[in-house]
């Protein structure tokens, strides 16, 4: 297993150098997503949301031909941290982009930024990066992991619920999720339930959630596991006396196996498909022409990414050698969103608005969230105090 | 925690033992009969899932999807058997899971080139779709219960099967002592062709079965080979009856376990760090039970015969 693992890298290695020989002047870009196993879904809106904006530029960002290298960290931070190496030492690239996954980002922030490159992380967005440990080179495009959690909390108090069930994986986003959740929400949590991670079958904790009789649940259910649950919710038939508020529980790349399973179930997000803008139209149109599927807030991220580099390498001109001038270039965030206005807190994570949004069937029979409501105006995260960046 | 409670968990139970018992009993033969270790049966499950998942797509119907999908998985089975399994039967158990491992590697990212790595889904036929009313105000729903009910009338042909007919009872002799059946005259290959055959239909039919509930997915069937292997293990290798006894209590073991670990551990302990260890005790009683069966009765629950 192994030596067929790594005769694999080898393999790829030489076809990555061979690729990379005699582009000189091109502007390198690695993408490291994840690509492969359930949680491709994931990273395949992260590539085809960079490659969007890439193709709409002409191939260009900020004028320079772009060469982008796209790597698969397989939801492993040793096999990213690996991978990570050889784009900023062998391939030179200047800007790293990605990865989904939390773990990932904390494995992957320290060989790339020590390199000089910028790492852009289009989905991730741990607490640590946002407070103390906060990085220079480093530049979200997303969100704080709390904050979407923090939607639902904040959304369950407001609109006066009083019992609640919450659920989330037993690891470490699962006991963040549920601890964001309570931070706004001040009523009664009537049981905090831990599954193992990747659990298919929630029959057990259905048939405690319909014992318990809350006003609404909140759960934490990321990929696959998302999928069952929203089913098995429905199959049970607790979706008509229970309000279902989640996190990264429905979204564009789950609701094409829930489909109508999902439909008036809750979310927050930092955008939804049908958010109203002239250049988020434009964003759907385009990507579900060219993808034949409609975008997630990962893909969406990443084409901000893209975005992102761009207009920092239009103020600069192109140049990449003066590090401090791009940093100052990117902190602008001079480029027009999907999702409306958005700054740089001094942490390099956004400051923007958070939404209630809400699962719906479209008039062509697919599926996507909508926005609900608006939960939070211009939201900073709460770990900003913690940097020493200012 | 109340009675009702008490009594949909143990349906609950029942719906994931009945589940495991289709995956072990193929595995349990095949390991028995013919002495081989096959990683790659969860991958048979998940296929059937997958099968269904285009059959329905193509015809509309469950019924429909059902029965084609269960005569691909055999024949994708059998092909299977013919091209790579059949060349192991006389190898070591090491390289058969190496190779049968290479098998789950190769389907797992096959089924993502043909289907796509997101998770897809299978409807609930419309007349089971629902729930019942078990008791004032609890629901349970119709299709966990035609998963229990169809999984236990399985079992009862299976015991008719293994023990009331000529192949069964050549199948019972192969578990005992292959090399002398094979030496009164029997075609050992043609009787291996056909458990595993079974065998994958009723991975198959595990994998349709569940696949309304649970999302269809690349890897689907890596973890529940694991729950499989541990049945076959505490019910005694090549045992049918052993495999159903085992299904069963692993199923009750694993629900009740998580369902009610929390509330035991309050009794005694406060109620944050209950919250902390429970899950992690629950995980682990199956295990634990493993460890224990296997102390009392080395051979499992009910070893086949002269296999001790």
């Amino acid at each position: 297993m192994m030596k067929l693992v790594s005769t694999l890298a080898i393999a790829a290695v030489l076809g990555v150098a061979a690729s990379a020989a005699g582009a000189q002047e091109k502007l390198k870009i690695g993408l490291l997503t994840t690509l492969s196993g359930p949680p491709a879904a994931l990273g395949n809106q992260q590539r085809n949301g960079f490659q969007l904006a890439l193709k709409q530029m002409g191939g260009k960002l900020g004028g320079r031909e772009v060469e982008l290298i796209i790597q698969d960290d397989e939801l492993k931070p040793d096999v990213a941290v690996i991978k990570a190496k050889a784009l900023v030492e062998r391939d030179k690239v200047d800007f790293v982009v990605g990865p989904i996954f939390s773990n990932i980002l904390q494995a992957i922030l320290k060989p790339v930024t020590d390199s000089s490159a910028f790492l852009i992380s289009p989905n991730a967005g741990t607490s640590n990066f946002a407070g103390k440990e906060c990085n220079a080179n480093l530049f979200v495009t997303s969100y704080q992991n709390d904050q979407n959690h923090e939607v639902l909390g904040k959304y369950a108090q407001d609109s006066g619920i009083k019992k609640a069930f919450i659920m989330a994986p037993n690891y470490q986003a699962g006991k963040d999720s549920l601890a964001g959740f309570k931070r706004y929400f001040k009523g009664e949590v009537v049981d905090e339930v831990y599954v193992p991670l990747n659990q298919l079958d929630y029959a057990a904790e259905l048939s405690k959630i319909a014992a318990a009789k809350p006003d609404a649940i909140f759960v934490f259910l990321p990929g696959g596991m998302g999928v069952n649950f929203v089913k098995q919710f429905r199959q049970a038939g607790l979706a008509d006396s229970i309000k279902f508020l989640s996190a990264f529980t429905v979204d564009e790349s789950t609701l094409p196996a829930q489909q109508d399973a999902a439909v008036g179930f809750f979310g927050g997000a930092n955008w939804a498909p049908n958010l109203d803008n002239a250049a988020n139209k434009k964003f759907v149109a385009d990507y579900e022409k060219e993808y034949n599927a409609v975008p997630a807030s990962y893909a969406f991220q990443a084409y901000d990414a893209a975005q992102l580099i761009d207009s920092a390498l239009k103020a600069t001109k192109g140049d990449t050698a003066n590090k401090d001038a791009l940093r100052a270039a990117m902190m602008k965030a001079d480029f027009v969103s999907p999702r409306g206005g958005f700054k740089f807190n001094t942490n390099h994570y956004p400051i923007q608005d958070f939404y209630l949004v809400k699962v719906a069937k479209r008039a062509d029979g697919k599926f996507q969230t909508e926005i609900a409501q608006k939960v939070f105006s211009d939201y900073k995260d709460p770990h900003v105090a913690d940097c020493a960046m200012k | 925690m109340s009675t009702s409670l008490l009594i949909v968990q143990t349906l609950n139970g029942l719906q994931l033992g009945v589940l495991l018992f289709l995956i072990s009993a193929g595995l349990t033969l095949v390991f028995g009969v013919m002495d081989f270790i096959n990683l790659a049966h969860g991958v048979q499950y998940m296929l059937g899932a997958y099968l269904a998942v285009m059959f329905y797509a193509l015809t509309g119907s469950f019924l429909a999807a059902l029965v084609l999908g269960l005569l691909a998985a055999l024949a994708f089975g059998l092909l299977l058997e013919f091209a790579v399994f059949r060349h192991l039967y006389d190898r070591d158990h090491l390289e058969q899971v190496i190779a049968t491992f290479g098998v789950i590697l190769f389907l797992n990212q096959g089924v993502k080139f043909v289907w796509g790595a997101s998770p897809l889904s299978l409807p609930i036929p419309e007349i089971f779709s629902g729930s019942v009313v078990l008791m004032p105000g609890l629901l349970y729903p119709i299709w966990r219960l035609v998963i229990i009910g169809s999984g236990l009338l399985v079992a009862l042909g299976l015991y008719f099967l293994v023990g009331n007919t000529r192949v069964g009872m050549l199948v019972r002799a192969g578990a005992t002592n292959a090399a002398m059946v094979s030496a009164l005259g029997v075609n050992i290959r043609r009787l291996f062709m056909i458990v595993f055959g079974f065998g994958t239909m009723l991975a198959a039919f595990a994998g349709i079965m569940i696949a309304p509930i649970l999302s269809v997915e690349p890897g689907m069937g890596d973890t529940i080979l694991i729950l499989a292997f541990v049945v076959i293990v505490i019910g005694g290798i090549g045992s049918i009856r052993g495999a159903f006894v085992a299904a069963l209590l692993i199923g009750l073991v694993d629900t009740l376990g998580r369902s009610f670990a929390v509330d035991i551990l309050r009794l005694f302990m406060s109620p944050s760090p209950a919250r902390t260890v429970g899950p992690a005790i629950a995980s682990m009683l199956i295990y634990l039970l493993m460890a224990v069966v296997l102390y009392i009765r080395p051979t499992g629950l009910f070893p086949a015969k002269g296999q001790s």
